[in-house]
């Protein structure tokens, strides 16, 4: 069967040759047009003048647009309708798009951009959480709040309480394709748009308020992003919106990419957060109360920020079983690029807040941090869960699942079993005495070491976004065809999901193509997101193909007079009754015969359903799962570090092509580590981004990649019914990188006898701090 | 506007191009050889490597004019001359050097450069070659796999 091999990505042999299209690549028309922004200079202001005379004027221009020009909605929010595509009287930020000039090249576009005269009135600026904080700037009237139980009763009984707080910094995602949008006009107005997004539908719904046409007038075709990570979830939006209007207005194919400097300037970014905490627990370590306090720095427009807060609320418990707790969102709105979806979407700011405690108790108490973590995790899935109406054990209640903070009962929890085995396979007892051992003889360079869990709620919680369409033909060669909604940006989902289809027909999967993401195929597609492709596509995929084969087996069955039942495709074959067809001569068969062999397919994640607002339900399917270990060393007199080893066992269920899936923990990895390490985004006190480009903002480097690096997937399935019994794989890998910035602080624990208090990311600069702190109390 | 003057990969091409027109514009849009990309425009993450007289270039970095006469080799000329993939560009495919593949063109380059010089690295020097690279998708583990496979040297890598 073709699904769980590790087949190569679809595309690896265009990519290796160069010959893989993505947006900037597609040849254009003759008298293309290339598009760039103006950019506001100050973060808070009212514009007062906009002089775009020397702009006009410059070489290569052909027109400059201003929000008075656009001809229908001046907005390119995902959410609320807050995010004006041109600055209408006023400034939100630092890097705000103030006019749009269109010209006859990419560099006459850039060079006239910078030509704007604009004066401001300008006005105090909110850029910080403490600045945010203090004015009350926040989005929705007030925090949102979750509970269980009674947490100032147990935090007020427990035995031991600590308190303190975590600073976790954003991240730039990138991707290395940077933004990129081409519009090509058609006839009666129709616009096709080529872009490089995670959502073609949101694209094709902005483009149409925009150009005030129905959205069956616009098509958006995406094959590929250069990675996508989220933040072409919605930052596409106004690439797309200004090529379609430039096109609509000037009649010509327009274009525009961001130059990287402006793509860090422009577009949003990951939520920093602040998370503040008080826990009390017994001398076990045990948690019996616990509240959290978060405030996420979401910038000028709500964009995606609710949903990524509401995500860091449900990932505040990570693994473990939090009786008593109370978790507080402040959603916080600053002068600053409104901050987005980004791998993991606000529960790896969650999770680490709950894994800082984790290791706050351990030091508190002087145990290892994994024997914490152990009595703190959520009970085991009963063995025999999943088997309805079996016998009721007189220990029923021992066995029931326990709640989330959001009262949702984790009823397939599985890191027992992979701490368990990964503390063995990865030999942490051991490697944690020779680390304790280490640190006892060396002076300047201290180890730490630290294994942490993942757990991740898999769905959009977004509850109407768990859906999606797919269209598969069988032509009469038996060669097929898919389309699906969800959209490829180097996670392999087009390969995935073709493995699936192939094995739907039992066919090579050489004889399925994959075709671009197109909103005229399948329409009203939620974004590829939330790790929910190869779930959602999958099964819609599957579900068309079944409809095909049904069709198939029939007309089969019936010139065969036996039961539809009795065809069976295998092998590339189909057999029925005496007789074996290749698949290629069935469809022909079944052409012949007047079947159709095109069919729609859709799906619609089941079980989910949940009040945001409150805070209870079931948002998720299920959880992925996942544990890591890392070792690192640092250098005590200079801070500086790196990450030794590292050993990972992930859940991706039943996988359906493993080395995708290891592709994708060991690149997830590597960018949550990259997240908490080395990537420190700063903006200056009037709100300039400062860290624009990848020689001030440091990315992971081959070299920085753990020197041992191994990876591997639990052996198990799905116990809910997905696609092949398999897991979402995209983000929850992305969460591992805690284990490395919790190393160092295990690291820097050994430089005295205070606790390190390290803030997030964890720069030279930042453990040095550390490691000061905890000999000045040591 | 002059006249620029190169080989590239093999083949004698002449078009012309503004006195400030980068090498990258000048593959890219003067002769529509688009596996060369662009992804920093300043000459740090290598998604525009190639190879001129041999020696492994940025492409963003060099005037077109600049290469007037010489030999350049981009990603497009690296397949066998019967169009089959070389050593190095089937070895990313077979272990899955790439992702999203946006970076894959210039590391493909950057491996070629390396192995010309180097042709059986160990572990470290690969990596630190590619510290011009970045790659965002696959934490290198495979890229580093695949040219270590390229240059014969699978069982050198240090965890599997
Ligand atoms: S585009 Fe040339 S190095 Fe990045
Ligand atoms: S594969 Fe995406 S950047 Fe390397």
């Amino acid at each position: 069967m073709s699904v769980a091999r590790p087949l190569p990505h679809d595309a690896a042999a265009l990519h290796v040759a160069g010959q893989a299209r993505y947006v900037d690549d597609i040849p254009t028309p003759t008298g293309t047009l290339h598009l760039a922004f103006g950019l506001s200079d100050v973060a808070h202001a009212r514009i007062t003048a906009m002089d775009l005379t020397a702009v006009r004027q410059a070489a290569g221009v052909v027109a400059v647009l201003t929000c008075d020009d656009l001809p229908g909605a001046n907005d390119v929010s995902p959410s609320v309708h807050d995010e004006p595509l041109l600055a209408q009287g006023e400034v939100f930020y630092l890097g705000q798009p103030l006019f749009l000039v269109v010209a006859t090249s990419h560099l006459a576009a850039r060079k006239a951009a910078r030509l704007g005269r604009i004066s401001y009135d300008e006005r105090p600026a909110i850029l910080s959480i403490d600045q945010a904080i203090a004015a009350d700037s926040r989005f929705e009237e007030g925090p949102r709040i979750y509970s269980k139980g009674e947490p100032e009763r147990a935090l007020k009984a427990a035995d031991h309480r600590i308190e303190g707080q975590i600073e976790i910094g954003g991240q730039e995602h990138f991707y290395l394709e940077g933004q990129a949008a081409l519009a090509l006009p058609q006839e009666n107005d129709d616009m096709i748009v080529n872009c490089s997004t995670q959502h073609p539908t949101e694209i094709q719904h902005k483009v149409a308020e925009a150009l005030n046409l129905p959205m069956n007038a616009v098509r958006v075709e995406t094959r590929r992003m250069g990675g996508g990570f989220g933040g072409k979830e919605s930052q596409g939006n106004a690439l797309a919106v200004a090529t379609a209007v430039a096109a609509r207005l000037t009649g010509h194919a327009c274009k525009m990419r961001y130059d990287r400097d402006d793509d860090m300037m422009i577009t949003g970014k990951r939520h920093d957060f602040r998370i503040a905490y008080r826990a009390g627990f017994d001398d076990e370590g045990r948690i019996e109360g616990i509240e959290f306090t978060q405030w996420a720095r979401c910038g000028w427009a709500q964009d995606l920020s609710l949903p990524v807060a509401d995500r860091a609320m449900l990932h505040a418990d990570n693994a473990y079983h939090l009786k008593d707790v109370r978790i507080v969102s402040h959603r916080l709105k600053t002068h600053t690029q409104s901050a987005t979806a980004f791998r993991g979407f606000g529960g790896p700011q969650g999770m680490l807040g709950m894994e800082r405690v984790i290791d706050h108790i351990a030091h508190e108490l002087g145990r290892d941090p994994l024997n914490v973590r152990r009595v703190n995790y959520y009970r085991a899935a009963a063995a025999d869960a999943g088997a309805s109406g079996g016998s009721i054990s007189a220990k029923k209640n021992d066995r029931a699942p326990q709640l989330t903070p959001y009262h949702m009962p984790v009823e397939d929890f599985i890191l027992h079993e992979m701490t368990e085995a990964l503390a063995e396979r990865a030999d942490y007892g051991a490697r944690r005495h020779a680390v304790a051992e280490w640190n006892a003889h060396n002076r300047v360079l201290k180890k730490g070491i630290a294994l942490t869990p993942v757990k991740f709620g898999i769905s959009f919680t977004l509850t109407h976004l768990n859906q999606a369409g797919a269209l598969v033909h069988v032509y009469q060669d038996g060669s097929v065809h898919m389309n699906h909604g969800g959209t490829e940006m180097g996670q392999g989902l087009f390969q995935k999901v073709a493995q699936v289809a192939a094995a739907r027909f039992a066919v090579d999967p050489a004889l399925v193509k994959i075709t671009a993401t197109d909103t005229a195929k399948v329409p009203n597609t939620s974004a590829t997101a939330a790790s929910s492709g190869s779930d959602l596509n999958g099964m819609a995929v599957k579900a068309a193909c079944d409809t095909i084969r049904d069709r198939m087996a029939a007309f089969l069955a019936q010139e065969h007079q036996v039961e539809a039942a009795d065809v069976v495709f295998a092998d590339g074959e189909v057999r029925v009754g005496g007789a074996v067809y290749t698949f290629q001569e069935a469809a022909k068969r079944a052409y012949e015969g007047r079947v159709s062999l095109s069919a729609t397919g859709f799906y619609k994640t089941p079980k989910v359903a949940w009040d945001r607002i409150r805070g209870v339900g079931r948002p998720f399917f299920y959880f992925a799962y996942g544990v890591a270990v890392s070792e690192v060393v640092l250098d005590r007199m200079t801070g500086e570090n790196r990450i030794l080893r590292c050993d990972i066992l992930h859940d991706a269920g039943a996988s359906l092509n493993q080395a995708i899936d290891i592709g994708q923990i060991e690149g997830g990895y590597v960018q949550g580590a990259g997240w908490l390490t080395t990537e420190e985004l700063v903006w200056d006190d009037k709100g300039r981004l400062r860290t624009h480009a990848p020689s001030t903002y440091k990315i992971p480097a081959a070299s920085d990649r753990p020197g041992i690096f191994n990876v591997a997937l639990w052996d198990g399935e799905n116990r809910e019914e997905t696609i092949y019994r398999s897991k979402a794989v995209g983000e929850p890998p992305f969460m591992h990188g805690i284990s490395a910035f919790l190393a160092l602080s295990d690291a820097v624990a050994a430089c005295g006898a205070g606790y390190p208090d390290l803030q997030a990311p964890a720069t030279a600069q930042s453990v040095l701090q550390a490691i000061r702190r905890v000999e000045g109390d040591g | 506007m002059t006249k620029i003057n190169m080989t590239v990969n093999g083949r004698a091409v002449s078009a012309e191009a503004e006195d400030r027109t980068l090498l990258v514009e000048f593959l890219r849009s003067g002769l529509n050889l688009t596996g060369t990309h662009v992804g920093c425009d300043t000459s740090q993450c290598g998604a525009c490597l190639v190879h001129v007289n041999g020696e492994a270039v940025k492409s963003c970095t060099m005037l077109a004019a600049e290469a007037e006469g010489a030999e350049v080799t981009t990603i497009e000329g690296m397949a066998n001359a019967d169009g089959s993939l070389s050593t190095i560009q089937a070895a990313f495919q077979e272990h899955h050097g790439l992702q999203c593949g946006f970076c894959t063109p210039g590391m493909v380059m950057s491996a070629a450069a390396l192995l010309k010089d180097n042709p059986k690295p160990s572990e470290a020097e690969v990596r630190d070659y590619l510290e011009g690279n970045i790659c965002r998708c696959t934490g290198y583990h495979n890229i580093v796999k695949a040219i270590m496979a390229a240059s014969g040297q699978l069982d050198a890598i240090a965890a599997e």
